[in-house]
């Protein structure tokens, strides 16, 4: 057997690794700090976040304020960017270090770049996008589910032998921590040395735009197939709901919408108050990505299109006809609260 | 550099919605669903492919998995690849990534000589992404998740890579040889070439490992080689949803449908 590099006799505590951009943690980092919290308290264990960059300011404050009784960072200027080299060194020593229980890490491009890296190194198991987590109190093992097969099947994932047991988690999946800024955690620095071999890979270039996240919308319209591309009453629905625009992977292969916001099984889990799916199927790869909606309306023109049997409300109809009326009632109502 | 070589790591897989789950046994029946290539493993190819076209040299497919994957591996020789490997033994089933990418990294060496190993970003069934940063570090070599484009440079023996980011992208420059898994829709993958079908039936093409060929320990592979265990499957449950039926035209649909979502509008 393929051996970890300390075993579960030597493994303590919950952390969680945070992802950051100009001085605010990404959502699916909060997300892992409200998650770690409850795990931490279901294992009467503590919850440590890994703050890694340059001039992490108030970062580490915040991690204590959401949940984390201690935060380790790395802040060193060869880290400001990530980096797979650099990020998975210091993270390894920080790991055989303090030999944690469980190590989660958002689901995110670079979350699962570096996950599936450390994982290899730390010879351990790593559970990939997880849309739950829980503790196996007998065993004292962390339980994660992953959807699988196009979002039909659920598996539930152990690590029993090796440590630290890593998963990366999905983002949007689980809430917001409250804040609390008057807790109190431990933030502790931990040294790094940049390594000459890291120059194998430099960035050359780095551009992110402000980008939209669905995961936090909260109403959407999304398109499918039916839409035929045509996006002007979708928009000015979109526009007079403020809700953002999302949809089916057939919508963003055809380039209706951006890929960033396709919703589903290879795309994001929403949980908007109001989703509209406007010609869309219902295909379960699709259907999975507005399960945690409150209330789903959907617009179809075949009555036994599948996505009826996950809407609240049902309309079988035309969406080119029935989408200006409805445009037409909220833009009087919105002149009227105007 | 001497001839550019190109692995490119390939994945067949069920077709996702032709998969069911026994209700009693609660074990997944793939027996009925029909077969394909990973679809991202497609774009990896067709990189490859282009790559070859640019700078000469090869690309050799390896695969992992039961010995029917040789038919649709040699539909890659039709496409333009040079060399199939096929790791077929029942000592590597049922592995996780950790025991999944040390095999294939132990092919790799096996091959040799190589400037890039190129993987589709995940595969369909099990939508990890994993084994590509996995490869990777059993190599000791840079790797380039979610690639989108790569330019080689084969003088300087580097390429630039530009990879997704949440949110936007960046350009990576990377010495060779590199590992990099690349995005779904990266490209558009060719056809088949049905000139090359001769190439494509020829049995000297296709190579295929078992574990004795490999240099790895039986403990390092399959299930001995596997961190992880599957502690149950089940049907993904949706939510129960009202399921009302709105209609009489679409005017009165609209005016219905406002009366039922207006709420929400007060609460933005």
């Amino acid at each position: 057997m393929t051996k970890s590099t300390y075993g579960p006799a030597d493994a303590r505590g919950i952390w969680v690794y945070l992802e950051h951009q100009e001085g605010q943690l990404e959502g699916v980092s909060l997300e892992l700090l409200r998650q770690g919290r409850e795990l931490a308290d279901a294992l009467q264990t503590s919850l440590t976040g890994l703050l890694l960059g340059y001039a992490l300011g108030e970062l580490p404050r915040l991690a204590v304020a959401c949940g984390a009784d201690v935060v380790l960072t790395a802040d060193h200027p060869a880290l400001q960017l990530y980096c797979t080299d650099a990020y998975t060194r210091a993270v390894t020593a920080m790991v055989q270090d303090g030999k944690p229980d469980v190590l989660l890490l958002g689901a995110t491009p670079n979350g699962r770049d570096l996950a599936g890296r450390l994982a290899v190194r730390l010879r351990t198991g790593l559970t990939a996008d997880c849309t739950g987590l829980s503790i196996d109190a007998a065993r004292r093992l962390l339980r994660g589910d992953v959807v699988g097969f196009g979002g039909g099947i659920v598996a539930t994932i152990l690590c029993p032998e090796h440590r630290p047991q890593m998963a990366t988690v999905r983002p949007g999946i689980f809430g917001q921590p409250e804040q609390h800024f008057d807790r109190q955690g431990d933030v502790r620095s931990f040294p790094v040395e940049p390594d000459p071999a890291d120059a194998r890979v430099r960035v050359l270039e780095r551009s992110v735009s402000e980008g939209v996240d669905l995961t936090r919308a909260g109403a959407i319209v999304a398109v499918g197939r039916g839409a035929r591309g045509d996006m002007a009453v979708l928009e000015r629905l979109a526009e007079l709901l403020h809700a953002e625009i999302g949809g089916t992977r057939v919508a963003a292969d055809f380039g209706w919408i951006e890929r960033e916001r396709q919703i589903g099984q290879t795309g994001v889990v929403t949980a908007p108050s109001l989703v509209i799916c406007c010609g869309i199927s219902g295909a379960i790869h699709f259907t999975v990505g507005v399960d945690k909606a409150e209330c789903v309306v959907a617009i179809n023109t075949d009555p036994d299109a599948p996505i009826f049997e996950h809407a609240d409300y049902c309309i079988v109809d035309d969406m080119f006809a029935v989408l200006p009326h409805l445009v037409e009632e909220l833009a009087k109502a919105g002149a009227l609260a105007g | 550099m001497s001839e550019l070589h190109t692995i490119v790591c390939m994945k067949v897989v069920p077709m996702p919605e032709e998969v069911r789950v026994n209700q009693e046994t609660m074990v997944l029946d793939r027996a009925n669903a029909r077969s394909i290539f990973n679809p991202p493993d497609m774009n990896a190819l067709e990189m490859a492919l282009k790559l070859k076209e640019q700078h000469g040299g090869s690309v050799s497919v390896l695969s992992m998995g039961p010995p029917f994957f040789e038919q649709y591996l040699r539909l890659t020789l039709c496409m333009g690849a040079d060399h199939v490997y096929l790791l077929s033994d029942r000592a590597f089933g049922a592995a996780d990534t950790l025991g999944t990418s040390r095999t294939l990294a132990a092919a790799i060496e096996k091959i040799g000589r190589y400037d890039l190993v190129l993987c589709g970003e995940e595969s369909s069934d099990g939508a990890t992404a994993q084994v590509p940063p996995g490869i990777a570090e059993w190599l000791d070599l840079p790797q380039v998740t979610y690639a989108l484009e790569a330019e080689l440079d084969p003088f300087n023996r580097r390429m630039r890579a530009k990879r997704e980011i949440k949110g936007g992208h960046e350009l990576l420059l990377v010495h060779l040889p590199a590992v990099a898994s690349v995005k779904m829709g990266a490209n558009e993958p060719r056809f088949l070439d049905w000139s090359l079908r001769p190439w494509g039936e020829r049995a000297d093409l296709v190579t295929v490992w078992a574990l004795a060929d490999l240099p790895v320990d039986l403990e390092e592979v399959g299930v001995a080689g596997s961190a992880t265990i599957v502690d149950g499957v089940r049907q993904s449950k949706s939510p129960e949803r009202r399921r009302e039926m709105i209609s009489g035209g679409a005017e009165a649909e609209a005016r219905e449908l406002f009366e039922r979502i207006k709420h929400y509008l007060r609460e933005q």
